[in-house]
């Protein structure tokens, strides 16, 4: 797809969350903005998917570990056809299916997530699977960089290599930011591409903001048989210039007017589902 | 009366199953010898994954075998898939959906001497307390085969505890094994006992002798904690006493699923006959179930002085 539409894509996603939080008056503002590049990528471009078959055998797995940042991944969900733009109205009201962190009632939804730590296993199990049975399909697990603070992301990165999985890539939402500070004050992750080449990952760093570099990155992904870590470097709440950068945005929620400030620097006029 | 091991039960069944069926899957946290699995690893190789010594990675990798299409079995010490991986089991297996077989073996304090550290005397009591996820303790080794059986077939969650030795085989002929009904081995008026897992033999053994004492003891095996037999209960509450006994703590595990029931729809006198709440004894398996009472002696011993005889 041609990269232009996507950044735009990728804006539009980032108006549905931001204006599902607002309403909702909850929600994680920050890490959803930020990896909404790699989402929109993942989903408009690089995977195969089927909104109409959501459990369409050959298709590419995703697994959202850092589930905190559902708001962008049901909005893409929801403008694919896997759902109703509309239910993006109901998000985290009283009774809905679409809530504060994927789960299976939503179609499209692999696994509950939101427990960190738990993406990657399931990843390797997924991929495993596709190994052992000789399917096609490629799996996608985007985790945090407060995250990595989980053993068990550690597990399975040994498992992954073990097995050689080259049908498996982790992406690491690396905004640098966890909601008690810096990635780096809290539980330092440098030299982290170190650490998961140690661990036998074939690793790329780029910026996770760019669409470009991302196209060229999942399209072209160097192959040696080793699984693959793309440490995807972002601004948290990318795209709001009031929450750009600033660990209070974790889960802080927009108010009107920082909602209209929102759509501004999108560049957007609103949202196509709302009341 | 035969002696069978439930690992080798469980696992030689599994074996022939995956034979005729590629879809199932062993998964091991470096546990294929202490589950039995050396075969399985051997002969099928491509249905084999092992984990090394990382249970939530090993329940995490099943789940993702299961939304790969495969029919996943994780194996390992019943002690550390329930607590060190017990999110996994809640937010991967169950809540997820995924058909995953959790079989925990060496379960209860059939470790031994080995200490706390390898006991499993919680993992009931947590696992009902996390809906979506089926339990069962079965007690003897014929047992064991049959629900090997119906698991390969199910497509629900479960979690399968077996002990570590081999233990006296309780159905010789026929092997009811129907998930949410519990088999009725012996008639009884004075004194009901509900037993699960290998405890049901000793629960036998009890029976036996109270009628030595004039004591009429109904025995069942209550071998499927979720989903449970309530009418079962609800029968056994006829009798003026009902006695759980099971090799886990006396909290939250069959006696609490036993009481709720009877509690709300039809009080009795009740005993909890279990582990109580202290770090286990040291011993043999055997040793440790004489010592707390647990054995069939025991049991009868009890039962005899709260019946006043």
């Amino acid at each position: 797809m041609n990269t232009n539409e996507l950044v735009r894509l990728a804006q539009m996603r980032r108006a549905d969350a931001v204006t599902m939080i607002h309403d909702a008056k909850t929600g994680h503002t920050g890490g959803a903005m930020s990896c909404l590049d790699v989402l929109t990528c993942l989903y408009y471009d690089v995977m195969k998917v089927n909104p109409t078959d959501p459990r369409m055998p050959d298709r590419d797995r995703f697994v959202l570990s850092k589930g905190h940042s559902v708001e962008g991944y049901l909005a893409i969900l929801a403008d694919l056809g896997f759902i109703q733009k509309e239910e993006l109205r109901d998000f985290s009201r009283e009774g809905s299916r679409l809530i504060g962190h994927p789960n299976v009632k939503t179609p499209g939804v692999e696994v509950c997530s939101g427990a960190l730590g738990h993406g990657l296993p399931i990843g390797v199990g997924m991929a495993i699977a596709a190994k052992r049975t000789g399917q096609s399909y490629r799996t996608y697990v985007v985790m945090g960089d407060g995250e990595q603070a989980e053993g068990s992301v550690w597990e399975a990165a040994m498992a992954g290599a073990q097995y050689g999985l080259d049908n498996l890539w982790a992406i690491i939402d690396r905004n640098g930011l966890q909601i008690s500070g810096t990635t780096e004050q809290v539980m330092g992750l440098e030299d982290f591409a170190a650490k998961w080449r140690a661990f036998g990952w074939e690793v790329t760093e780029l910026d996770g903001n760019d669409m470009a570099a991302l196209q060229d990155y999942f399209h072209n992904t160097p192959n040696n048989g080793k699984p693959h870590c793309l440490i995807a470097k972002t601004v948290k709440g990318k795209g709001l210039p009031f929450a750009e950068g600033r660990k209070e945005w974790h889960h802080k929620v927009p108010n009107d007017e920082q909602l209209q400030q929102a759509y501004e620097a999108l560049g957007v006029k609103g949202v196509d589902w709302r009341d | 009366m035969t002696d069978m091991d439930c690992r080798n039960a469980f696992t030689g069944e599994l074996l022939e199953c995956a034979r005729e069926d590629k879809t199932i899957f062993a998964v091991a946290t470096d546990s294929r010898g202490s589950v039995t699995l050396t075969d399985f690893a051997n002969d099928l190789p491509q249905q084999f994954v092992e984990c090394g010594i990382a249970e939530q990675d090993a329940v995490g990798i099943a789940a993702g075998l299961a939304n790969g299409g495969l029919r996943p079995f994780a194996c390992g010490p019943a002690c550390f898939y329930t607590l060190r991986s017990a999110e996994q089991v809640k937010v991967d297996v169950a809540y997820s959906h995924q058909n995953v077989k959790i079989f925990g073996v060496s379960g209860g304090i059939s470790y031994g001497a080995l200490g706390s550290t390898h006991h499993s005397t919680h993992d009931v009591a947590l696992l009902r307390t996390i809906p979506g996820i089926e339990i069962y303790l079965p007690s003897d080794g014929r047992q064991t085969q049959a629900l090997v059986r119906y698991l390969v077939k199910s497509d629900e969650p479960a979690y399968i505890r077996v002990g570590r030795g081999a233990v006296p085989v309780i159905y010789e002929d026929e092997v009811p094994c129907t998930p949410g009904k519990a088999n009725k081995l012996r008639e009884g008026k004075d004194v009901s006992i509900i037993a699960c897992g290998e405890m049901v033999w000793h629960a036998l053994k009890a029976a036996e002798k109270l009628a030595e004492k004039g004591v009429e003891c109904a025995v069942w095996d209550m071998f499927s904690i979720r989903p449970l037999d309530v009418d079962a209960i609800l029968e056994a509450a006829e009798a003026p006493l009902v006695v759980t006994l099971e090799e886990h703590s006396i909290h939250g595990g069959l006696g609490c699923a036993v009481s709720e029931v009877l509690i709300q729809q039809k009080p009795v006198p009740m005993m909890i006959l279990g582990l109580p709440e202290e770090n286990t004894y040291s011993g043999k398996s055997a040793e440790v179930l004489r010592h707390y009472g647990l054995d069939g002696q025991g049991v009868a011993e009890k039962i005899l002085k709260k019946l006043n005889k």
